[in-house]
């Protein structure tokens, strides 16, 4: 398939233009990207995600794909020859799109939170609630593994690269509140997987370097800081 | 095999409601519901879905599947009989996954900004909006999903019972801001599958009326 039929709107630092990546990665599927700065979104953007005007947006000849769990599943639907990403069983299928879910809305915002959170107890706090969900998530690794590298199995799919796709910011994040979320002793199948899933050939090169993530953290932080402070 | 098929619901819930009408569509009506209380969960339900505690959760042969879009997928794959929910063209699939999501991310969210509270004017335009933009989608198909009752489409009457809600408590029309929705919903509320699973208005409404009192009085 020509490269310009494939173009992908997105940002370096976004884990979730970073999972789309991935994927189009899997499938060796070649693809012309366009970094989008999010103070000026270019027109192509606003045009083909008037909705939530976000990153990213997959454009497949002429036509916006937008969600990146909705991009992820279209690409997986289309490259039926590239390795496939979903499970074939429905319930298998249910359960990596249940954790998809739960690490979207429930995990990462955390994770969010602790990167701009100061004062000990305030970081104690949300990082206690993320670990929690990390235990969630290695009984989910487990089950799902049976026992292979992956959550997906013997291969790299689909909750992989959902929960992969934040390994970026959580090494930022632990580096920048000073603590350690995944270890061996308490994650040991987690530890081992993130090790694994970063050196992946479809990974390696899409998540951003851990002092890249922490340097922008700071920017964005002082730019907040600056617009919120008493004139 | 005998196939075992168990609903945690409550009543009123627009999310049970999406598993009921899926399950309608296909043809199966042999499962047992059981009613829910939020303030006193079942045993089965902390075990089934220990992660959120809600519902609705259907259990299959003994295996839970949580999440009301994620179990109408479910359905939709399992059970091949009658028309899919979703289309078989991928990018068709994207389209109806991306409005469903629309509708999960905004209308609960806002919605409870209307009835909740007294009166927000910023709150009912955004919800206004919403319906409108859902409107433009539909334009002048027959369903969302063209033709055929599809996924968008279960999702988005499931909040049918709601549409009076916040009419009455925002102090708006539906049918005066967009009549073609609400069209749209009257055909949909014609299908047995649909009507089947439609709370009672009034006893809804009371419902509502009551939630609010609560949590107004806290």
């Amino acid at each position: 398939m020509a490269k310009s039929d494939v173009k992908l709107l997105g940002a370096w630092p976004s884990p979730f233009v970073n999972r789309v990546q991935i994927a189009l990665n899997l499938k060796s599927v070649d693809y012309e990207f366009q970094e989008e700065k999010f103070d000026n979104k270019s027109e192509l953007l606003l045009k083909s995600n008037p909705v939530h005007k976000k990153v990213p947006v997959l454009i497949h000849n002429d036509k916006p794909i937008c969600e990146s769990l909705i991009i992820v599943q279209y690409l997986d639907e289309v490259w039926t020859s590239g390795p496939s990403i979903l499970p074939s069983d429905p319930y298998d299928r249910a359960t990596a799109r249940f954790w998809a879910a739960y690490v979207d809305d429930k995990w990462f915002p955390l994770l969010k939170e602790l990167r701009t959170t100061e004062g000990e107890e305030a970081k104690a706090e949300i990082s206690k609630k993320l670990k929690e969900g990390l235990v969630l998530l290695e009984e989910a690794f487990i089950k799902c593994s049976k026992g292979k590298g992956f959550f997906g199995g013997e291969r790299i799919g689909y909750l992989d690269i959902v929960f992969g796709s934040f390994l970026g910011w959580l090494k930022a994040v632990e580096k920048i509140a000073g603590l350690k979320l995944v270890g061996e002793l308490v994650t040991p199948g987690l530890a081992a997987w993130a090790e694994r899933f970063c050196s992946h050939e479809a990974v390696k090169g899409v998540i951003p370097e851990t002092d890249r993530l922490v340097e922008l953290a700071k920017i964005i932080q002082a730019r907040l800081k600056a617009q919120s402070a008493p004139k | 095999m005998a196939e075992e098929l168990i609903l945690l619901n409550i009543w009123a819930s627009p999310f049970g409601m999406r598993v009921r009408i899926a399950l309608a569509e296909k043809g199966v009506d042999g499962y047992e519901t059981r009613e829910e209380n939020l303030q006193n969960m079942s045993p089965l339900l902390l075990q089934m879905n220990p992660v959120h505690k809600k519902i609705p959760v259907l259990i299959h042969n003994g295996r839970p599947v949580c999440e009301s879009l994620i179990i109408v997928q479910y359905i939709d794959e399992v059970w091949k009989r009658g028309s899919p929910l979703l289309p078989s063209d991928p990018y068709r699939r994207a389209h109806a996954r991306f409005w469903a999501d629309y509708v999960d991310k905004k209308l609960y969210s806002l919605g409870k900004l209307i009835w909740l509270t007294t009166g927000e004017a910023a709150a009912k335009e955004e919800l206004i909006g919403c319906f409108k933009l859902l409107e433009g989608e539909l334009g002048d198909k027959t369903y969302f999903g063209g033709d055929s009752f599809g996924f968008v489409d279960v999702s988005l009457i499931s909040f049918y019972r709601w549409f009076n809600v916040f009419e009455h408590f925002g102090n708006f029309s539906m049918v005066v801001e967009c009549p073609k929705l609400v069209a749209w919903a009257h055909r949909c509320a014609e299908r047995e599958s649909v009507s089947k699973c439609l709370p009672n208005e009034q006893e809804f409404f009371d419902f509502v009326v009551e939630l609010r009192k609560k949590a107004m009085t806290k």
